[in-house]
C-alpha cells in the first residue's frame, strides 16, 4: 500500500427495532452528520462517498445510492456502492481503505445502513424460489444445522451459546447506542427463551434493527492534522467462496482462515489472542462466537468454547481479550450497517472513545464481518500506532 | 442413462413484499398537504422552489427548511404520449407522461396530463391538477393534470382535516417474473415427475449434485453427466423449526434436515418426518416418501417427505466423501 489511512471520524445512530421519524436517507444523514462532527470536518472537506447496505429486497428500493446523493453531499463528487450481503459494511469500509491507500482520493465519507422495520429482513433473506420448496425459514434456519454440527464435533458444554447471549446483551448494556438493552439479562432467561430454530434459542438470536454508521478515513497527513486520535488502519483483507460445493468446510469455512491469514500477515499479528486487545467480531447466532474464536486463530479447532466458557471474551468479567464490547449484532442488528458497526467500534476502541465499553488501554482491535452462506469475509486491523 | 433434451419448464414467480416507508419530515409535510389537496414544495438555497419538496439541499447538503405553498397550475415542459397504457399504468386511456413546472416553482416534476388526444398536447401548454376523489395523502391524490381551458375553474377545496400528520405510507413493490429453468434443472424436474432422484456429475473432480447445477461449483466446468440415484439418504445436519413458513401449509414444529443422498456429494433441504422430532440426529439413515404417482409434478413436493430406515447410522465424517478418508480437503 503507498499511503496510510487511518479512521478520523465515526458516527452512529441509536439502533432500535423502528425509526419512524425518519426516512431513509434521514437515517444515513445522521450517521454521517455524526462522523463529520467528530471529525470536525464539513462536507466540503471530503473528495468521495462510498455506501454499502445488504440486499435490496429489505427496503425495495433498487439502487438507494442513487437517491442518497443528497443526503450525503455528493452531488459532483465520486459515488460508489458497495454490496456483499451481510459482509457489506466491512468490505464497504475496505473499499473506502483501499481508495485513499491507493492515494486516489485524501478523505472519504463511508456510510452503511439498513432500515430494516420498512420490510421484514428475515423473509426478504429467504423468499420463495421457482422450482423449489419454500424450506428456508431465514439465516436462523440456514445457520442452525452447522452449529448443530459444531456442537457436536467440538463436544462444547450446551450452554456455550447461551453464554455468549448473556454476554454480548451485558456489553450492549453498556453502549448508549445498543438496540437490546437487557442489563438484568441471565443466562436462564436465554436457556428459556424458546428455540426458533433448534439449536437456536430466540434470545440466541440478533434482533432487526433500524440504524446507520459512518465513518470518515483520511490519508496520513491529514489524519495527523485530525483533532482527536486517528485509527490507523494496519491490515485490510476480503475472501469469498461459494455457497456449496461437495465438501465444503461449513463450520469453519476455509475462506474465513485465508481472510484472517492475510490480514494478520499485514498488521505482523502471529498470535491474534495475545496481539489483539479486543475485537468486535460478526456473531449474529450466539454459537458463532467459540466457531469464529477458532476460525480466526484465536482458539485451536474444537477448543473456541473453552475461551467462551472461561469468560475471555467478556469485558465485564475481565477476560483478555473482550469480544463484541458495544454489545455486537446480538444487541444491535441494522444489517447492512452490522458490519461497518464491528470496523468502526474496532476504531473506537484504539481512539479510546467508547465510554463505558472501552476496553482499559486497547491498542490494537480487529473489525471482521461475514456474509451471505458465511461466503463474504472482510477484516480489518486497525492500531493507536501507525506502526 | 440415456441424455435426452429436456423438455423447456418456465414458472410465473412473484417475488415481493408491501413495504412500510417511513416519509420523514419532508415527504411527510408534501403528502399530509396532499390529503388536503393542497400542494407544498421548499425553496433551496439558491432561492429555487422544488415539488416535492427536497429533504436536503442540492448544493450545500444542508436541510432544506424553508416550505411554500404552490399553485395548483403550470406548465408542460415537455412530455410523452403513452398510446396504449398497460395494466400497470394508472390512467387506462391515452395519456402524456409530462415533466410539469407548477407556477412558483423552478423545477419541473414528473406526472401525467390527460388531454384526451395527443393533437392537445404541446410543449409550454397550461395545464392544472385534477384531485382524485378521495385523497388519502399519497402521490396518487392528483389524479394527473389536465389541459386549462376558458371555463375550467379551481374547485373549491375542503377545509383541512384534523387528522394525524402523515408520517409513513405503504409501498407495495411485486415483481412478476417468468422464470425459465436451465437444461440442469429442467433434466432433474423431469426426472422427479418420472419419480426419480437424479444428480448432475462433474467430470473433472466426480462430485455429484443434487439437484445438479449445470456446472461444478467447486472446479468451474460444464457437467453434463447424469446419474439416477437412489431414494435413500443420510441426515448431515438439520434444525427443527418453531416457526411458521409464509405460504407453507406445514404446521410447526417440523424438521428440516440437510440431506445427503447416497452416491451425491452435496445435501439439499427436504422434510424428516415419520418419526418423533426429538428422534432425528445426525448420521440417521432415511428414505423418500413419493407422494401418490398421480401427484408427481416437477417439483421436489412430488417427494412429501424422507422417514428413517433400519440402517445403522454413518459416522459424520464419512457422509458425501468425495477425496479418500485421511486426506485434507482444503491443502
Amino acid at each position: 500500500m503507498a499511503e496510510l489511512a487511518a479512521v478520523v471520524g465515526v458516527g452512529q445512530t441509536k439502533y432500535q427495532t423502528k425509526r419512524s421519524d425518519v426516512s431513509i436517507a434521514g437515517l444515513v444523514r445522521e450517521a454521517a452528520v455524526n462522523a463529520l462532527k467528530d471529525a470536525e470536518l464539513t462536507w466540503d472537506d471530503i473528495d468521495a462517498v462510498i455506501v454499502g447496505k445488504a440486499p435490496d429486497m429489505f427496503e425495495g428500493i433498487i439502487m438507494p445510492e442513487a437517491y442518497l446523493t443528497d443526503a450525503l453531499g455528493c452531488n459532483g463528487k465520486p459515488m460508489l456502492r458497495v454490496h456483499t450481503a451481510g459482509s457489506v459494511g466491512g468490505s464497504t469500509a475496505i473499499v473506502a481503505a483501499s481508495y485513499v491507500q491507493s492515494g486516489m482520493f485524501k478523505r472519504i465519507l463511508t456510510v452503511a445502513f439498513e432500515k430494516q422495520s420498512e420490510s421484514n429482513a428475515m423473509w426478504a433473506l429467504s423468499n420463495p424460489q421457482p422450482f423449489s420448496p419454500h424450506l428456508n425459514a431465514g439465516a436462523g434456519g440456514y445457520f442452525a444445522p452447522i452449529i448443530r454440527e459444531y456442537m457436536r464435533r467440538s463436544n462444547a458444554p450446551y450452554n456455550a451459546g447461551i453464554r455468549v447471549a448473556t454476554k454480548d446483551r451485558l456489553h450492549g448494556a453498556l453502549n448508549p447506542l445498543a438496540h437490546l438493552k437487557l442489563g438484568e439479562i441471565t443466562e436462564e432467561q436465554v436457556e428459556h427463551s424458546g428455540m426458533l430454530w433448534d439449536p437456536i434459542r430466540m434470545l440466541e438470536s440478533c434482533p432487526s434493527s433500524d440504524g446507520a454508521c459512518a465513518m470518515i478515513i483520511a490519508n496520513e497527513e491529514l489524519a495527523e492534522q485530525s483533532p482527536k486520535k486517528p485509527a490507523w488502519i494496519r491490515g485490510t483483507a476480503m475472501r469469498s467462496e461459494p455457497t456449496m460445493f461437495a465438501e465444503r468446510e461449513e463450520v469453519n469455512p476455509l475462506a474465513g482462515r485465508q481472510c484472517a491469514a492475510d490480514v494478520y500477515q499485514q498488521a505482523g499479528i502471529t498470535n491474534p489472542r495475545k496481539e489483539i486487545d479486543c475485537a468486535e467480531i460478526y456473531v449474529p447466532f450466539s454459537w458463532y462466537e467459540p466457531m469464529w474464536l477458532e476460525n480466526l486463530g484465536f482458539a485451536e479447532e474444537g477448543e473456541g468454547w473453552k475461551l467462551t466458557m472461561d469468560n475471555v471474551t467478556s469485558l465485564i468479567d475481565g477476560g483478555d481479550t473482550p469480544w463484541n464490547p458495544s454489545g455486537g449484532v446480538l444487541s444491535s442488528n441494522p444489517i447492512g450497517a452490522s458490519g461497518m458497526i464491528r470496523f468502526a467500534e474496532a476504531a473506537q476502541q484504539v481512539r479510546g472513545e467508547c465510554g463505558d465499553h472501552q476496553v482499559p488501554g486497547a491498542k490494537t482491535a480487529m473489525g471482521h464481518a461475514y456474509g451471505g452462506g458465511a461466503q463474504f469475509y472482510a477484516m480489518w486491523i486497525v492500531s493507536s500506532d501507525k506502526s | 442413462m440415456p441424455q435426452n433434451e429436456p423438455e423447456v419448464l418456465s414458472q410465473a414467480f412473484t417475488l415481493g413484499y408491501t413495504y412500510t416507508r417511513s416519509t420523514g419530515p419532508v415527504v411527510g409535510q408534501f403528502l399530509t398537504g396532499l390529503r388536503d389537496r393542497k400542494l407544498i414544495g421548499n425553496k433551496a438555497s439558491d432561492g429555487k422552489v422544488y415539488v416535492p419538496p427536497m429533504e436536503y439541499d442540492p448544493k450545500t447538503a444542508e436541510a432544506i427548511t424553508d416550505f411554500v405553498d404552490v399553485a395548483e397550475t403550470g406548465v408542460v415542459k415537455t412530455w410523452s404520449w403513452v398510446n396504449e397504457p398497460n395494466e400497470k399504468h394508472l390512467l387506462r386511456k391515452p395519456f402524456a407522461f409530462a415533466m410539469i413546472q407548477l407556477d412558483g416553482t423552478d423545477v419541473p416534476m414528473l406526472h401525467m396530463v390527460d388531454a384526451g388526444s395527443q393533437d392537445a398536447m404541446s410543449t409550454g401548454m397550461k395545464v392544472q391538477v385534477r384531485w382524485a376523489d378521495e385523497t388519502q395523502g399519497l402521490i396518487t391524490d392528483i389524479a394527473c393534470f389536465e389541459p386549462v381551458t376558458e371555463d375550467s375553474k379551481v374547485a373549491e377545496k375542503p377545509a383541512a382535516s384534523d387528522l394525524e400528520p402523515i408520517t409513513g405510507v405503504e409501498s407495495p413493490v411485486y415483481l412478476e417474473y417468468n422464470f425459465t429453468a436451465g437444461k440442469a434443472t429442467a433434466t432433474f424436474l423431469s426426472n422427479i415427475k418420472k419419480g426419480k432422484l437424479t444428480g448432475g456429475k462433474c467430470s473433472e473432480c466426480s462430485a455429484v449434485y443434487v439437484p445438479p447445477r449445470g456446472s461444478c461449483p467447486a472446479c468451474g466446468v460444464a457437467n453434463d453427466e447424469n446419474v439416477e440415484l437412489s431414494n435413500k439418504a443420510t441426515v448431515q445436519s438439520f434444525t427443527i423449526i418453531s416457526i411458521p413458513i409464509p405460504g407453507n401449509p406445514i404446521k410447526p414444529p417440523f424438521v428440516v434436515a440437510n440431506l445427503m443422498v447416497d452416491g451425491a456429494h452435496q445435501s439439499f433441504l427436504h422434510i424428516v418426518s415419520g418419526c418423533e422430532n426429538s428422534d432425528v440426529r445426525i448420521g440417521m439413515r432415511v428414505e423418500a416418501v413419493w407422494k401418490p404417482e398421480e401427484e408427481w409434478t416437477h417439483a421436489m413436493e412430488s417427494i412429501a417427505y424422507f422417514q428413517p430406515i433400519d440402517e445403522p447410522d454413518i459416522p459424520r465424517e464419512e457422509i458425501g466423501r468425495l477425496t479418500p478418508k485421511g486426506e485434507k480437503n482444503d491443502a
